[in-house]
């Protein structure tokens, strides 16, 4: 599988080189479809598909950085979101009371600042998590030389180990964050947000913004990127690719661990299986923006999260990860190889 | 075991049996370079010559026989230890990161530098002027020529003592041949010795001391560059229809 | 007594370890001899119970019935034959009804890399689920159907109707299972064989790998209606529930990773030691009896095997390197010098 990063770094966007004319007129038309629905959307679902965006988007790019680098689709990046997110519990409501630490309705939001203390613990306990897993098992399947197949069905095996975990230690009833109903801002065009949302958003441009400046300042971004273009190469310039491999853990989990805390806060509760549904939009997410590519990952992730809300106009909300799916075969018929693939290098 | 001249050996393979899967490619071969040298390795396609390279280097490997370096035994050592030892690999084909821009390649290519290597980086740019031009261009825009270049100053980044080059000259133009060949030797001038596999046999053996052939995965010849070419039956088989 | 009630519950054993065999062997057809990740099995399972539930039980009756269609074949289409011939028709609907899903999402996603298939299984899967769970209309939503009819009823008490229909599952068992012997042995089958080998291999030698592909996509797509309608006829009642991941989706792939995939003998094995393990264990005191330390359970079953015995219990699978490897592979694997 040809893994394409070549937009990353890049100075401006161009024009792909498939680019034709005929492009052009699509796009306007599409352009000129889009503003003469926009009047009949709900800007308000469309806001909500931004923020939900924003929560695919932190899962989807640590799932494609995992793709690009181990080569294989890990089934269980949705449950390393719940990781994170039952971990945070755990702090917010076990272990941080017990220190004393509580605190409810932090300025407009629903949640109180222990989430705040709460927020990096996920992280760091989806990152380690991850690091682990790959350390005992993932490590061990690719020193025998196991192939994609194998490690993809290795990673069913711990999305279901993983939940269970969960389920043994958190029971399978909706758990939530402590929670205290708040007004939302009103803007104009009937757009209401609630404030959490605009919390949920912060946090995202922060990690997409760590996670672009990581892969092209960083000597290990770098280094990750190298390995992602050409293992074989990389291995004989030195880069040391078993650290490579960690750090993408550790961005994979953590990003994941961070996006299952906002899922949970967004939808206000917090369940086992909310992992496993929710790899139907991060998929769909990195198929739309092309395997492997990061940031094709971003901007899929914005049109899956806009597509599923702003769809709950016409037909039933649970359909929503139907709408996703649908979107992403639509798109597997139109440009397989994803919005930006295709002219990849070697 | 003592080189030629008597004294240890830079780069010594002994017996070397490699290959992929089940299948051995290398039937047991042996090659030296001795410190400063350029050696130089010819032989048909398909024989062998590249899997040698990437046994050397730590990319396959070594079944039997042993690879020493500097007198230290590195058969079976992980690519990453090879490189860190000053033997710096150049492959054949997809030498360079191509998605990375040129100053990346260059970054990478001192990942095991512990110090301030932006001095290094400079004085590649000065060996190979046409890389200081646009350091930001990402590498899959460049030249076959430039690539080459690139991917030798990638290897060169460790100041290695040898460095391995699997046909640097593959696909370029007769124009940009001599100046990588050209390179080459001014690179070896300051004190790299060279392992050189080249279809290129004439120019390749012209500048090597030495040169061994390869054929079906075994040794069949050693002797000095000047007198490989001057063997008729090399000229016929390898240096004709130039 | 006490003999009759265990060999009761051994019977019934049987019966669903004989319906999930159906489901490991067609998940051994996909995943097994050609290596098509299907995480979606609940999908077909779903629709296969589906359709035969909906085609052969009776139309909509009281107030608690809000869906629009019943085919009634159990009252209407025994061909007069005197024989329940419908079961078999339904049977084949399901399997029709699996094929033309199976058709789509494989034509789409086959021609790409394997690894959007995978995708497109799970959308399918949730999809059909969200499906019967929100038209209401089309299987009386949550509350679910239960009057599907069995398969020779009243031939045998209500309470040993186990005892007749073990032997219908283990007959349907028993002809798919030399079906499938008999394709993993054909020329077709070896063609399958090479693809799950060398993909790009087996494309250089002329092979239409797409073609196959979707074909043995589609093949284990069938089979899984199958089990999914035999289920339907045992269980009786279906409803969106029914379908959840662990047991329609997790369990059969442990079924298949345990007892050997690529091998038919291996799906069989497999689905009878890990349903005997699954119940078995709801006896067993302390945690094991916990459902969720069970669903952990079946998610290290799967991790283990791969990391200590990747054959499965009946040993080597012969499934080796396929197209690409991971990053970072052991030296001896490395190419493109
Ligand atoms: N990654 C690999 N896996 C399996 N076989 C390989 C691999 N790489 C090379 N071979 C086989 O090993 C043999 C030797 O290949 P090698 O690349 O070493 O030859 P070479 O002498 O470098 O040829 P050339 O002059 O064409 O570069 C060939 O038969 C080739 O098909
Ligand atoms: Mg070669």
């Amino acid at each position: 599988m040809t893994v394409r990063w070549q937009n990353i770094g890049g100075k401006l966007p161009r024009l792909p080189r498939w680019w034709t004319p005929a492009h052009t007129a699509a796009a306007v038309a599409l352009l000129v479809v889009a503003l003469g629905i926009l009047p009949v959307l709900k800007m308000s679902l469309v806001v909500n598909g931004v923020f939900l965006g924003g929560i695919i988007a932190l899962g989807a790019i640590g799932l494609s950085l995992v793709f690009g680098i181990l080569n294989f689709a890990n089934v269980a990046h949705g449950d390393y979101m719940i990781t994170g997110a039952y971990v945070a519990f755990f702090f917010i409501d076990s272990f941080l009371p017990l220190l004393g630490i509580e605190g409810q309705g932090l300025g407009p939001f629903t949640f109180g600042y222990p989430l705040l203390i709460a927020l990096p613990f996920g992280a760091l306990a989806g990152a380690v998590a991850a690091i682990a897993l790959d350390s005992l098992i993932y490590r061990r399947l690719r020193l025998r030389g196991a192939n994609a197949a194998v490690l993809a069905m290795t990673s069913l095996g711990l999305a279901i180990a993983i939940r269970g975990l969960a389920q043994i230690i958190w029971g399978t009833q909706v758990l939530s964050y402590p929670r205290e109903s708040r007004q939302v801002f009103h803007l104009p065009l009937d757009v209401r947000i609630p404030p959490d949302s605009l919390f949920i958003a912060v946090v995202a441009i922060i990690l997409v913004v760590s996670v672009y400046l990581l892969l092209t300042r960083t000597r290990m971004g770098k280094a990750m990127r190298a390995t992602a273009d050409n293992p074989d190469l990389a291995l004989v310039t030195g880069i040391n690719t078993q650290r490579v491999i960690w750090a993408t853990w550790a961005i994979g989990g953590g990003l994941a661990a961070i996006a299952g805390v906002l899922l949970a806060v967004s939808q206000a509760q917090l369940l086992p299986i909310m992992g496993w549904k929710f790899l139907i939009p991060l998929f769909a997410a990195v198929v739309l923006g092309g395997i492997g590519n990061p940031y094709g990952a971003l901007v899929g992730a914005f049109i899956i999260g806009v597509t599923m809300e702003v769809s709950t106009q016409w037909i039933n909300p649970s359909y929503k990860p139907a709408v996703a799916f649908a979107i992403m075969i639509v798109m597997l018929l139109a440009r397989p190889r994803g919005l930006f693939g295709g002219s990849g290098p070697g | 075991m003592d080189s030629p001249g008597g004294i240890l050996a830079l780069l010594e393979a002994d017996g070397v049996v490699a290959g992929y899967g089940e299948t051995d490619i290398l039937h047991g071969v042996s090659v030296t370079v001795d410190d400063g040298e350029i050696v130089t390795i010819i032989g048909p396609n398909g024989c062998g010559k590249s899997t040698l390279m990437k046994t050397i280097a730590g990319l396959v490997k070594v079944r039997s026989g042993r690879v020493r370096f500097r007198g230290e035994d590195i058969s079976g050592a992980p690519p990453e230890r090879v490189v860190g030892k000053g033997l710096c690999y150049v492959p054949q084909a997809a030498n360079i990161f191509a998605s990375l821009s040129i100053r990346e390649n260059l970054e990478m290519g001192a990942f095991l530098r512990k110090d301030d290597y932006r001095g290094r980086i400079n004085d590649m740019f000065g060996l190979f002027p046409d890389l200081a031009q646009a350091p930001g261009r990402k590498a899959h825009t460049l030249s076959g020529g430039q690539r080459q270049m690139l991917a030798i100053a990638r290897a060169l980044m460790l100041d290695p003592a040898l460095l391995l080059l699997d046909e640097p000259s593959a696909g370029l133009s007769p124009a940009m041949l001599d100046m990588v060949f050209e390179r080459i030797a001014g690179i070896n001038a300051t004190g790299v010795a060279m392992l050189l596999v080249e279809h290129n046999a004439r120019e390749a053996l012209g500048m090597s001391s030495r040169g061994y052939v390869l054929a079906g995965g075994e040794n069949r010849l050693e002797d000095t560059g000047p007198e490989l070419l001057a063997n008729p039956e090399i000229s016929r088989l390898y240096l004709g229809g130039r | 007594m006490e003999f009759a009630g265990i060999l009761d519950y051994a019977v019934g054993f049987v019966v669903m370890a004989g319906i999930y065999s159906v489901l490991a062997l067609g998940l051994n057809v996909q995943w097994g001899f050609t290596g098509l990740f299907n995480i979606g099995i609940a999908g077909f399972f779903a629709l296969g119970a589906y359709t035969s539930a909906l085609l052969t039980g009776p139309p909509p009756q009281g107030q608690f019935e809000d869906f629009v269609f019943g085919g009634d074949w159990a009252q209407t289409g025994g061909l007069g034959l005197g024989i329940d011939l419908w079961f078999f028709l339904g049977i084949g609907a399901a399997m029709l009804v699996c094929a033309a899903v199976a058709l789509v999402i494989g034509y789409v996603t086959l021609r790409l890399n394997d690894d959007y298939l995978a995708i497109a299984t799970l959308g399918i899967a949730e999809s059909v689920r969200l499906f019967f769970l929100n038209e209401k209309w089309a299987a009386n939503g949550s509350r679910g159907l239960y009057n599907i009819p069995q398969f020779l009823e009243g031939w045998i008490a209500p309470d040993k109707y186990d005892y007749l229909y073990v032997v219908v599952v283990l007959g349907v068992l028993a002809v798919l299972f030399l079906a499938m012997q008999q394709a993993v042995r054909s020329p077709w089958g070896r063609v399958l064989r090479a693809i799950r080998e060398d993909e790009v291999a087996a494309e250089a030698s002329g092979k239409d790998v797409s073609k196959f592909k979707l074909q043995a996509f589609v093949l284990g797509a069938v089979i899984m209606g199958v089990g999914g309608a035999l289920y339907a006829h045992n269980i009786r009642f279906l409803s969106p529930q029914t379908f959840d991941p662990l047991l329609a989706t997790f369990i059969i792939w442990a079924m298949l990773m345990v007892g050997g995939s690529g091998n038919n003998v291996g799906a069989v094995l497999g689905a009878f030691v890990v349903w005997g393990i699954w119940t078995g264990t709801q006896f067993m005191p302390g945690v094991f009896k916990d459902p969720n330390f069970r669903f952990f359970m079946i998610g290290a079953l799967i991790v283990g095997v791969m990391l200590l015995r990747p054959g499965g219990i009946l040993g080597e699978s012969r499934r080796t390197a396929r197209g690409r490897t991971a990053a970072a592979r052991p030296p001896e694997t490395g190419d493109g010098g």
